[in-house]
């Protein structure tokens, strides 16, 4: 069990983190505390270009020189800082959280079509994978994440979110079951653009990880959601798939519909079901997905986990429960429930 | 000197009090264990091979079967099965033939395996309930796909290579007309068409009572070449190329001429009475390049509708292979493990060469895996696949179908005695005598060959509700599924699954 909620502002109007930490606590009932985190798009307006790459650190006279010296070799670091933080009784900094804003030379990676992308997603596995003492947990553009162990409103005190101002907000809370609650383990996930919250569990991560990783990429965080992200940067980035297409892979009709379907939709759907099968999750989940073109939310293709969507103006909510959404706008429209597998997406109209 | 008798390796006894005296043991057994003498059954244990007919058929109960009834004196280097190879061999001067699988005490990795069930955190599915697929494509499948737009609408532009479409990840591997009877291959062609699946023809040719049923039926190209002819390739669902074979990786196959009958003559395209002996290896095939070559002519042949299958032994160096395999325009690659049957092998080939199915299967996806080409082939696994749970462990282990063979004979009564090389089967299975193949009804056969592979089928759609996965392609590949109770770290690190608690 976990809570999850997401909120874009299809008019790009910002919003800060107040809301989202009133709604993500009013599902503490649905964590543990062991952990919370958020993600805000549209955080860095002066950086905005620049890929902003946030770390835990465990030390900075170590880790820190290392991460910079491999960022060094693929770009120009045009600044970089320490996250503020205020701690307090209910958390302690287990990590140093730094951000680097980072321009890549897209010379350095010749044979891609999109090697800024490319380098940044090396750079991130090869961190993660070899550079004890330093996570990288957030790289996309004018992407912030924010996320530790501990209650949501916790979190977002140490991080002071409601200093942020975003139009897209996606929070977290954790009920922690098969990995440990660390800070790297707390949602959201993120890669490149991509960033995601996830409530249940996939069975299919096994297939799932051993399909992504015959792409280049390496789960580094114990714990199945990050595949979510990679799959959607592999899906919709690397092979240029539609949103919808991209979820009705992960979470693909069944075969039955797909009999009784028309032949140019059967076509589609059973070359879905063929090309991608090992991307298609299995096992209770409801999931949102953010980049900074949209927002999607869908769960697994029995619905075994809840996701409720509202909307109101050029609003677009989408939680585990009602009662988050009210709690964030208490005069919102248009509550719905989604049905199993299909997708609720919300794009910027700018 | 003389070696004399070695002791009997099966003592048959008849309780005379429960015996009636009605003669079917008489009549059951081919091998001539039985005569009725002054109202009273004799036997004759030495020609006994422990085929159960007699035992199967006897109305009281009245027979008694031993496995072994004289003790050698035991040692643990020098067991019986050695010393009468050392008689046998002693005394002919011969290679030693052999049916079914290995026999040699290996350790069985599926059965050090086990499998992962949901609790509390992910809800276990009921099959009963929610939907369960199972259906499982074999082919090429692209590894990306590319949309146009054209009027507002999402048209496909990339095309998709012929596959099977299988209700059931369980196939029927490649048993020829000639190893077994026209009725065991008509009761299994049965099955298979109202399972909706697949089996092969083995080096058989297409008997013309199973063209009603070509459309499951996959028609094998081996050494010999025998049955190929046009109409044979068009006839059916698939072409697989057999280039080795578990039970006798290396060899070819030889079928003695005592079952070359008319049928079975015309059938394969060979002279009655001759023997069927396919080479060692496809003479027009001396290298990978070659195998591209016939692939590719293959599929120019059927036009390019059907997909085409290589199935090799499971050797040292099957995931290299495979990989070669993959490049080569097959759409399939059958890996047939150490432990596949057969109708007849040397001994030493059946249990001394070759390597396990679970382990080949391991390596062969992770290698496909690691060159991006998993796509390109489905594996389907073969060779020792014994009930339900094998089929879910080798599947989490990477393959995507499998192929059973000894497990649908025993369905039709086969008892694994091993002799399918001497023609007698009495249970009219591996054989070509009109009396005994006559012993087999087709229409009880299939229908026992069809609960079989329902049966597994049910169980293996509960083993994947129960691990909280609702569709087949979930659990392919997923070795985190698995754990290793008493493996070692060596096999464990090649299976590339965690021991049990970690």
């Amino acid at each position: 069990m976990c809570g999850i909620i997401g909120v874009i502002d299809r008019s790009r109007a910002r919003m800060n983190g107040t809301g989202i930490r009133a709604a993500l606590s009013e599902m503490d009932e649905r964590g543990s505390g062991e952990g919370a985190g958020y993600a805000v798009y549209g955080a860095f307006p002066d950086f905005k270009d620049y890929y902003a790459i946030h770390v835990f650190f465990d030390n900075l006279h170590e880790a820190k020189p290392a991460v910079e010296d491999e960022l060094s070799k693929w770009g120009v670091i045009e600044h970089d800082e320490a996250i503020p933080t205020n701690e307090h009784h209910g958390l302690r900094k287990v990590h140093i959280p730094w951000r680097f804003f980072f321009r890549p030379d897209p010379h350095l990676m010749p044979r891609s079509t999109s090697p800024e992308d490319d380098i940044v997603m090396h750079l991130v596995m090869k961190v993660n994978t070899s550079i004890p003492g330093a996570l990288i947990f957030s790289s996309g553009k004018n992407v912030a994440v924010f996320k530790a162990s501990g209650w949501p409103e916790d979190v977002a005190d140490f991080y002071g979110i409601q200093d942020y101002k975003g139009y897209l907000w996606m929070g977290h809370n954790r009920y922690p079951t098969n990995t440990p609650g660390w800070w790297g383990g707390a949602h959201p996930f993120n890669l490149l653009n991509w960033s995601v919250v996830h409530n249940g569990e996939i069975t299919s991560y096994g297939t799932n990880r051993r399909y992504i990783e015959s792409y280049g990429y390496r789960c580094s965080m114990y714990t199945d959601t990050e595949v979510v992200a990679y799959l959607f940067d592999l899906l919709v980035r690397r092979h240029g798939l539609p949103l919808e297409t991209a979820v009705k892979a992960l979470a693909p009709p069944f075969w039955d519909e797909i009999d009784r379907m028309s032949g140019k939709e059967q076509e589609i759907y059973r070359a879905i079901r063929l090309a991608y099968g090992s991307a298609l999750m299995n096992g209770p989940f409801a999931i949102v997905v953010a980049n900074n073109e949209s927002m999607v939310g869908f769960t697994d293709r029995i619905k075994l986990r809840p996701l409720v969507s509202g909307v109101r103006g050029n609003r677009l909510y989408i939680s585990s429960e009602e009662a988050a959404i009210r709690t964030m706008d208490p005069d919102v429209e248009e509550i719905s429930m989604p049905k199993a597998g299909e997708p609720t997406i919300g794009r910027f109209l700018v | 000197m003389s070696i004399g008798s070695v002791p009997l390796r099966y003592k048959i006894s008849v309780d005379h009090d429960q015996c009636m005296l009605c003669g079917r043991c008489v009549e059951s057994c081919p091998y001539g264990v039985f005569r009725i003498d002054r109202e009273k059954i004799h036997v004759n244990s030495r020609v006994c091979v422990a085929c159960h007919r007699c035992i199967a058929m006897c109305p009281r109960d009245a027979i008694d079967l031993t496995e072994r009834p004289v003790d050698y004196r035991s040692h643990p280097l020098w067991t019986p099965q050695v010393r009468e190879s050392i008689y046998n061999q002693a005394r002919s001067g011969k290679i030693l033939l052999s049916g079914m699988g290995n026999a040699m005490d290996y350790p069985v990795i599926f059965d050090r395996l086990v499998l992962d069930a949901c609790q509390v955190t992910n809800p276990s599915i009921d099959p009963l309930r929610e939907p369960m697929e199972l259906r499982t494509y074999i082919g090429k499948k692209p590894s990306k796909l590319e949309f146009q737009k054209v009027n507002g609408d999402m048209v496909l532009k990339t095309s998709l290579s012929p596959n099977l479409m299988l209700e059931t990840p369980i196939m029927i591997g490649h048993m020829s007309y000639g190893a077994i009877s026209l009725n065991a291959q008509q009761s299994l062609a049965r099955a298979v068409k109202e399972i909706g699946t697949y089996m092969g023809t083995g080096e058989g040719g297409l008997h013309e009572s199973i063209y009603p049923y070509q459309d499951h039926m996959i028609v094998q190209v081996a050494s010999g070449r025998f049955g190929v002819d046009i109409n044979y390739l068009e006839r059916g669902a698939a072409i697989e190329i057999k280039i080795g074979q578990g039970a006798k990786p290396g060899l070819g196959g030889h079928l003695p001429g005592e079952k070359i009958c008319a049928d079975v003559s015309s059938t394969r395209m060979i002279p009655e009475g001759s023997d069927a002996i396919s080479p060692a290896p496809h003479h027009d095939i001396y290298s990978i390049e070659d195998l591209k070559q016939l692939v590719l002519s293959l599929k120019e042949a059927i036009e390019w509708k059907k997909p085409v299958f290589v199935k090799i032994a499971a050797v040292h160096n099957s995931a290299a292979i495979a990989a070669g395999i993959a490049r080569s325009g097959a759409d399939a690659v059958v890996i047939d493990g150490f432990r596949g049957g057969t109708g007849a092998a040397p001994r030493v080939f059946r249990d001394h060469v070759g390597i396990p199915i679970e382990a080949a299967i391991a390596s062969v996806d992770a290698k496909l895996r690691s060159q991006g080409i998993r796509n390109e082939v489905s594996i389907i696994a073969s060779g020792g696949i014994r009930e339900s749970p094998d089929v879910a462990k080798i599947i989490a282990l990477g393959a995507d179908a499998v192929y059973i063979g000894t497990a649908a004979l025993v369905a039709m009564g086969c008892r694994v005695c091993g002799t399918c090389y001497r023609g007698l089967c009495p249970w009219g299975i591996a054989t070509q005598r009109p009396d005994l193949v006559a012993r087999l009804d087709p229409d009880i056969a299939s229908a026992n060959v069809m609960n079989l592979i329902h049966a597994w089928t049910l169980e293996l759609s509960e083993l994947m509700g129960a691990a909280g996965i609702n569709s087949i392609e979930s659990l392919r590949g997923n070795r985190d599924r698995l754990r290793g109770y008493l493996l070692d770290e060596g096999i464990m690190r090649v299976l590339d699954v965690k021991m049990v608690g970690a």
